[in-house]
């Protein structure tokens, strides 16, 4: 078990150095002076080279590749191109705001979904199997925005209308806001990415719950005489939700930096948006500093994946 | 058998139980009016092959049918309580309780995520209301009573940690926690080895003497019931054909399809040259086709016209039945229920050997066949030996013109990996293999066309040997026009000729693999290989995965068409007594070497190596009055990672002599009398003073 965490360590610090190798490369190769970007199209030749050399773009890319790495991992971020500010605190802020709606989304999303998948599951081809399937894929078929907006159409303004607590359209809270203040706000965004994963993640339960119904031990189980929900939840829920726990898991990297559409539609300041908006002014630095935290983020939720999958199957964590 | 004074009723008692699956929109009677009684104390074989109904039958009485099968008619009683009237919530008192069960596959019976402790214990919680600690107490007890050596270690183990028969003596221990009143063991030793399977097999007679339990054990293995089962019922198509004392049912059958079970199988020591096999013709009728008359009639050697009508359970006498019409007949030996010797064996040329001796066909000198364990980049920087399994080490064989080897051995003993390497499927690490005196190359794609046109393959399983989408006359034709340069024409002709030679109808050419059964299909592979006229066979298992009464016909069409062809034949096999009927010489191998190597009718003689001396001890005969010598083999087979020092065997042996035999590598001894060869430090004098026979059976007449 020792040996395999190391492994999957080493393989963790090799996907970052890969891709912060790539995320570099990329940043260099795409079109436009950076001093020109910052400087305006207006400056002389002059203000130029003295940018650039402040910014030591004429060093041999490796130096700059190094440097800028060696700079990252220890926290000097640098400064935005576009709003002049540090980048560190920014990126730092949003991925606490990432985090936060991360969590909510887990929190409403994992129990329902299961929950779906496991009645579905147990009730293979029966009318409620059939139902839950239809719903929750006619659901995921719907693109955020659509769904983000009928959210905000129902929950905000017709709840207002007819007098009931109605939720914030919009989740743009502040800087330093305390997670129980921003609660109300965070609802909207969640349920709208709840609703992309829940079909995934119901499916793959009950696809898991109906392949382990059918092993003999189960079989086993039920011929000792053990009531049904001992039998359920102790020897089918315990194997079949194995893979269940990795895709969640992975999903958790998906909800910290994917929900681009999301952030946008809900003005909610994520760090999908912050991607957006490096992207849009051609900060690079910041552009890099996000990708990079993408990246880990990413990397680390599939290495949480591989460990508790190890960690839960006996097979794995003390060999065969 | 007991005679009580005042019999006690008995434990299970099954009344004209019907079961049927629905399919479509039909009912298809799986079992058909069974009665059967089991008294306390007692073993019960139920015998019957695939589609017999017996797993249904086991299942009815489990109360656990799918929900496509329903009991039709008739009763399950228990203790005198009706099993049927139960509610599910009902049945779980008497799960795991009054009824418990030992499934085929301990593996996947265990649940991988939870210790083996706490599987014990969680039913002795529920049905006995034990505290957490008493019943995790009572599970060390339990696993000690299965002669588990540290249970205190066992019960912290997951399954996958444990080996296949340590599994099954935890499925065993499980299913005695609550002293039930029906013991069911649906082939508990099916899945393990033989010398594992004569462990466990005393295990469940020792543990089943001294308790009241009654033992409902069901099995294909009639050798298993004869050493286990007080008595026997036969299980044919839905119908229990016949029921009775179990040396009775051996010594004399009252059913013709229990006379053909019986001569379908060959013993422990019988050649071909001695005794002839006589397959069932035809097969299993499917569900839903069978006759509504006797359900033997369409297979049955003596069916006459009454049989179109359904046999009532005849009573010879109080202690057993049959539904035959023609039982008195058959009683009174006036009638001969065998089967007709349709494809008559014919044996190989005996001592005719040309000047000079014939030639060799195969000659495998020193084989090697390693492979390397996938290290770590940590272990490979730290250096030292890379570690390598040693599937097959140091193997020397021949084979002659027209004769059969027979390689017989446990699973793990690299049998199949001397095959894969002979054919090139696997790279031998060292060693020579000369066909026909031509050294071999190792690898398959520097073989010629020609070499595998003198070598020809069959497999053990023909679901899979196939191709699913090739009719069976574009499977059939390949050889003749890809190794022989045959034109189409020609081809299909020679097909038409091959198809006769295996005993199939011509039009089956059109047929795809899916429309044949499972021992015709077998039929087509072997045509298949006899196809090229190869100088070479190697059969791995070739009956393995097919019923008893239709292994016995493909077994008399091998050695037919081998004899015809002049083939030499490498037959590979963990059966022994398959193998020693076909062969003409035995090679026993474990852990990758050879052991013992002496012609047919010799190795059932001492001097036995010790290992070969274990195995025919521990193969359970299929004859109730045998006399067999006890031996038993302590432990597992080791791993072939960490194969043992000096001798390989003397982790297990019961004749180990000290430390020479774990220093030093045994010599090859020769009895001369026999030219038996034997991998052993005991010489041939002591070993043949202090051996006698193993196993003693009356011939068959």
């Amino acid at each position: 078990m020792y040996r395999y965490l190391l492994r999957r360590l080493g393989f963790l610090l090799l996907t970052v150095v890969l891709t912060s190798l790539i995320i570099f490369s990329v940043t260099q190769w795409l079109p436009g002076d950076v001093c020109r970007i910052i400087l305006g199209r207006e400056v002389g030749e002059a203000a130029i080279v003295e940018c650039r050399q402040g910014l030591g773009l004429d060093d041999p890319l490796p130096v700059q590749y190094l440097r800028w790495l060696g700079n990252f991992l220890t926290g000097d971020w640098g400064q935005s191109y576009s709003t002049n500010s540090p980048i560190l605190p920014t990126v730092m802020e949003r991925v606490g705001n990432s985090l936060m709606l991360a969590g909510v989304t887990m929190l409403i999303s994992v129990p329902l979904a299961v929950g779906l998948g496991v009645i579905a599951g147990l009730n293979e081809n029966k009318f409620v199997d059939n139902l839950i399937s239809v719903l929750s894929l006619s659901v995921v078929g719907l693109p955020e925005f659509v769904t983000g907006v009928v959210l905000i159409q129902i929950f905000s303004f017709q709840f207002n209308r007819w007098g009931l607590p109605a939720l914030p359209a919009n989740s743009s809270i502040r800087p330093g806001t305390g997670f129980i203040e921003a609660l109300p706000m965070l609802i909207l965004p969640a349920l709208t990415a709840t609703l992309v994963l829940l079909a995934y993640i119901a499916r793959l339960t009950r696809a898991g719950v109906v392949e382990e119904l059918k092993r003999p031990f189960v079989r086993t189980a039920v011929l000792k005489g053990l009531p049904w929900s001992t039998v359920v939840v102790k020897h089918v829920l315990r194997n079949a939700l194995l893979p269940t726990i990795t895709v969640i898991a992975i999903s958790f990297g998906w909800l910290i930096s994917g929900l681009v559409v999301i952030e946008n539609v809900f003005n909610y300041p994520g760090l999908g948006r912050l991607l957006v908006f490096a992207i849009d002014r051609r900060d690079l630095p910041m552009l890099q500093a996000v990708t990079m935290i993408t990246v880990l983020g990413f990397a680390l939720a599939n290495l949480t994946a591989d460990l508790l999958y190890a960690v839960l199957n006996p097979r794995i964590r003390l060999g065969s | 058998m007991t005679s009580q004074t005042q019999p006690e009723p008995p434990i299970l008692e099954i009344e004209n139980l019907s079961v049927a699956y629905r399919q479509g929109g039909d009912w298809l009677l799986a079992v058909r009016e069974a009665t059967l009684q089991i008294r306390s104390g007692e073993t019960y074989g139920l015998v019957g092959e695939s589609g017999s109904g017996k797993t249904t039958l086991v299942l009815a009485i489990m109360r656990y049918l799918g929900e496509n099968g329903s009991v039709r008619s008739g009763s399950i009683l228990l203790q005198g309580r009706d099993l049927l009237a139960l509610s599910k919530g009902e049945m779980r008192q008497v799960w795991g309780k009054q009824i418990t069960m030992v499934p085929q596959n301990p593996q996947s019976s265990l649940n991988p995520s939870i210790r083996i402790g706490e599987q014990i214990a969680e039913t002795l919680r529920f049905h006995q209301e034990m505290s957490a600690v008493k019943a995790r107490s009572r599970a060390v007890e339990l696993l000690e009573m299965v002669h588990i050596a540290d249970p205190e270690r066992v019960v912290q183990n997951y399954p996958h940690q444990i080996s296949g028969g340590m599994q099954q003596r935890v499925m065993i221990a499980m299913a005695l926690s609550s002293e039930p009143a029906l013991l069911v063991l649906d082939e508990p030793t099916t899945s393990l080895d033989v010398t594992t399977q004569a462990v466990i097999l005393d295990l469940v007679k020792e543990l089943i003497q001294g308790r009241r339990t009654a033992a409902l054990y069901v099995t294909h293995n009639l050798g298993v019931v004869a050493q286990v089962c007080d008595r026997v019922a036969v299980l044919y198509a839905g119908e229990l054909v016949e029921d009775a004392a179990t040396a009775d049912l051996y010594s004399q059958p009252l059913h013709p399809y229990t006379r053909g079970l019986l001569d379908s199988v060959p013993r422990l020591g019988e050649l071909k040259s001695q005794v002839q096999l006589r397959a069932i013709q035809g097969q299993i009728p499917p569900l839903g086709d069978r006759s509504l008359g006797c359900v033997f009639v369409s297979r049955c050697p003596l069916a006459v016209e009454i049989c179109e009508q359904r046999p009532p359970l005849y009573e010879p006498d109080p202690s057993r039945r049959t539904r035959c019409h023609r039982w008195e007949e058959i009683q009174r030996g006036e009638v001969n229920a065998k089967q007709p010797a349709s494809e008559q064996v014919r044996v190989g040329i005996e001592g005719g050997e040309e000047p000079g001796g014939s030639p060799l066909v195969l000659d495998l000198e020193d084989l090697d066949v390693h492979f390397p364990i996938n290290r770590s980049l940590d272990e490979i920087l730290r250096g030292g030996e890379p570690q390598v399994v040693r599937a097959v080490d140091g193997v020397s064989l021949e084979i002659k013109r027209g004769k059969t080897l027979g390689l017989v051995g446990e699973s793990g003993s690299g049998k199949t990996t001397i095959a894969r390497a002979i054919t090139g499927l696997e790279v031998k690490t060292d060693g020579r293999i000369d066909l026909l005196s031509m050294s071999l190359p190792a690898d398959l794609s520097k073989r010629d066309l020609d070499t595998l046109r003198h070598m020809q393959m069959i497999f053990q399983n023909p679901e899979e040997a196939l191709n699913p989408y090739f009719t069976i006359g574009e499977s059939l034709r390949r050889p003749f026009v890809r190794l022989l340069g045959m034109s189409a024409g020609e081809a299909d002709r020679r097909v038409e000729q091959l198809l006769q030679s295996v005993s199939l109808p011509a039009s089956y050419a059109s047929r795809m693999p899916g429309q044949l059964s499972g021992g015709e299909k077998q039929r087509v592979a072997v045509a298949r290989a006899f196809a090229s006229n190869p100088d070479l066979l190697i059969a791995d298992e070739p009956v393995t995965s097919l019923d008893v009464s239709v292994q016995a016909s493909i077994l008399n069409l091998l050695n037919n068409l081998q004899v015809e062809h002049q083939s030499s034949l490498l037959f590979i096999s963990h059966n022994l007594a398959v193998v020693g009927y076909l062969a003409d010489t035995i090679a026993v191998i474990y852990l990758g070497q050879l052991m013992e190597v002496a012609a047919s009718q010799d190795l059932f003689e001492p001097p036995y190596h010790p290992y070969t001396e274990a195995l025919l001890s521990a193969i359970p005969l299929a004859d109730p009055a045998a006399d067999q010598k006890q031996i038993r083999l302590e432990g597992e087979i080791p791993s072939p990672t960490d194969i043992p020092s000096g001798c390989p065997f003397h982790t297990r042996c019961p004749r180990f002599l000290g430390d020479i035999c774990v220093e030093e590598i045994p010599p090859w001894r020769v009895d001369e009398t026999t030219g038996k060869r034997y991998y052993c430090h005991i010489p041939v004098d002591e070993l043949k003073a202090a051996q006698e026979r193993v196993f003693s059976m009356e011939k068959a007449e």
